[in-house]
């Protein structure tokens, strides 16, 4: 079957996507720069031109030069040093090395879908909308658990103030790299700022464990919201579902496994999660690499077809 | 190297009354700590800075305001106040807060496999001049290589002190003794080993002693036990024993049977070995457990032992506390 790219290509001008795809750049090697490589070369809206990271050793860029993709161990300025300029780039690093290089990619004009807690940038969940990616020179994925948990916190407030939210995300100790290990406050901090920002909660709360059992664990999710108890069951649980189908649009193995739960009370509704990942890069149990790579090229699509309209240069 | 007892009564203890210490109860705890002799009293919600929450339980009382209360306390017998963190849980704002309110010793938890993402804090600790302690939790899952190792990382880290830690109470004396012969051989002389047990297979106290005879310096207890699961190493059983033994504590025996009495009856609570806090050592669940799968098992009709069986089984770490109601709704469901 044809994809809508190819039919775009053949009859210029009425594409529903990008006539031609947005040629871009990961810069960033490691679990997340490697499973997002994954899935941009099967995306048609997008071309990856560059996978730059320091590490030569590295697996990813072993699997990128597999892939036939131009490598550089020389990070971000491999990226800036290319003759012909990519439209915009997926910074895979940390949050400390996305800092230092934000200011560097701004004064070469590109933007940047950021897939480290940095967050400088507003933060995006796809399932609840996009910000205005024509005006902003940098959209924050938040984090992995932000990504699991922050639809479900945006649905439950779609039909009830959520006063406080409070998320755990569970992940297999291997799918956790060293970025995150580094980091892990800011992983908490960046997730529960998106559990207010984006989720809609009046105030919020995120907790990261990292389990070693092997054969390891797929990453579990578990969301509780604060609610007024004369707020509609049904409606919440209406729109926890509704929710759970449109992360399964960009994330297929985003499962909801139990809730929504109610307390005795009314005043609390739970919701568990499961994220199966698509094994692109590390095996099924690293459903955190899926669902923030996932998330990223689905914004990475949307930001390729305002890189088309603009004549280039996004 | 002396040996020194710190007691968490004011901290694991905190699991066992659902967090609802009060200033004036840690006032109490810790004034009678220090008239009995021990040094270290740890404070705070069980599950460490930052835990008050849905998930591990709302504390009755602000942190900062407890901590406040036991280093008011402790002043006049130089008790200095210990608090710990748990990475992932609670963040360098929450300890930078503690050490704030007057703790001066900072003790960074992580899962006896994962010590790196608790580096920064570590460092976070040295540099605002507490005494610093790597807490490897669930030391169980570790065999004593993996242990050393971890412990290793911490040290490197600025760990002063580095603790094998008991959290489901699933150790036998032979498994502490490899693990803590391991951990001393690999660290260097000026990192002390540390050993904090739990109850659940009735060895709190037995294998307390077996890591001081493996070159441990540092031993957790609690006041009558007062802790997660079965409880901790009753911090006047193990200086009653140590006395016997005739390794110095500094605590005075009669002093602190005084003191463990008293604690348990305005707490109110007195650990046991009961049919589920066994299962807990059994299948190497976390003490911190107990009292979530009992609501659970209540709640769903689910037997609590099964629970917590089943938690085993599953290969559920400390932290993931939110997965007792999860398995709880699948074991209801599949009756």
């Amino acid at each position: 079957m044809p994809t809508r790219s190819r039919i775009g290509k053949s009859r210029s001008g009425v594409a529903e996507m990008a006539a031609e795809p947005a040629r871009v750049a990961i810069v960033g090697t490691g679990n997340i720069g490697t499973d997002l490589m994954e899935k941009i070369l099967r995306s048609d809206g997008l071309e990856l031109a560059m996978f730059a990271g320091i590490d030569p050793n590295s697996a990813g860029i072993a699997r990128a030069i597999e892939h036939g993709v131009d490598v550089s161990t020389e990070g971000i300025d491999g990226v800036l040093a290319m003759t012909r300029p990519v439209d915009f780039v997926f910074e895979a690093t940390s949050a400390s090395v996305h800092r230092a290089n934000a200011g560097r990619y701004a004064d070469a004009g590109l933007k940047v879908i950021d897939l480290t807690p940095a967050k400088l940038g507003p933060s995006v969940v796809p399932a609840l909308g996009m910000p205005d990616l024509e005006a902003v020179p940098n959209v924050n994925m938040i984090t992995c658990g932000g990504q699991a948990t922050v639809p479900m916190v945006g649905a439950v407030s779609s039909v009830t103030p959520v006063h406080y939210a409070e998320i755990v995300s569970a992940i297999s100790s291997l799918s956790a790299g060293p970025g995150t290990r580094q980091n892990i406050d800011e992983f908490t901090v960046t997730t529960a700022g998106a559990l207010e920002s984006v989720g809609g909660a009046e105030s919020g709360k995120a907790i990261i464990i990292l389990n070693p059992a092997d054969p390891p664990v797929l990453m579990r999710n578990t969301v509780h919201c604060t609610i007024d108890p004369s707020a509609d069951h049904d409606l919440i649980e209406a729109a926890v579902h509704k929710m759970a189908a449109t992360v399964q649009g960009y994330v297929p193995g985003y499962r909801l496994v139990a809730g929504p739960e109610f307390d005795e009370r009314g005043e609390t509704v739970s919701i568990f999660l499961e994220v199966t990942g698509s094994a692109d890069f590390l095996p099924d149990y690293a459903g955190n690499l899926d669902i923030m790579t996932a998330a990223a090229v689905a914004v990475g699509e949307q930001l390729a077809v305002f890189a088309q309209s603009a004549g280039g240069h996004a | 190297m002396s040996l020194s007892i710190l007691d968490v009564t004011a901290r694991d203890g905190s699991h066992t009354v659902r967090h609802s210490f009060t200033p004036s109860q840690v006032e109490v705890i810790v004034t009678r700590l220090g008239e009995a002799g021990v040094k270290i009293a740890e404070i705070g919600h069980g599950e460490g800075l930052g835990a008050s929450s849905i998930t591990y339980g709302i504390s009755a009382t602000r942190e900062e305001d407890l901590i406040a209360a036991g280093v008011e306390a402790g002043r006049p017998f130089g008790v200095r106040i210990a608090v710990v963190v748990l990475p992932g849980i609670g963040t360098g704002k929450d300890l930078a807060r503690a050490v704030d309110a007057g703790a001066s010793v900072a003790r960074v938890s992580t899962l006896c496999t994962e010590a790196d993402v608790g580096v920064q804090h570590i460092e976070q600790a040295r540099e605002l001049g507490c005494l610093t302690v790597g807490f490897l939790m669930m030391a169980h899952l570790a065999p004593p290589e993996k242990l050393a190792e971890q412990a290793l990382v911490q040290a490197a880290a600025g760990a002063e002190i580095v603790y094998c830690t008991d959290s489901a109470g699933a150790l036998t004396m032979e498994d502490v003794a490899a693990r803590i012969a391991r951990m001393r051989e690999v660290l260097p002389a000026d990192v002390q080993v540390g050993f904090h047990g739990h109850n659940n297979l009735g060895l709190a106290v037995a294998n307390s002693i077996t890591a001081v005879r493996g070159g441990a310096t540092f031993i957790d207890t609690a006041l009558s036990g007062i802790g997660a699961g079965s409880g901790n190493t009753a911090t006047e059983v193990f200086a009653a024993v140590c006395d016997r033994m005739e390794i110095p504590t500094g605590v005075d025996v009669t002093s602190v049977a005084a003191a463990a009495e008293e604690v348990a009856e305005i707490v109110d609570r007195r650990p046991t070995i009961d049919r589920a806090s066994l299962m807990l050592g059994w299948a190497g669940v976390p003490s911190t457990f107990l009292l979530h799968s009992q609501r659970a098992a209540e709640r769903y009709e689910v037997e609590q032992d099964q629970l917590l069986l089943e938690l085993g089984r599953r290969k559920i770490v400390a932290g993931q506390e939110d997965m007792i109601i999860d398995v709880a709704i699948d074991l209801a469901a599949r009756r």
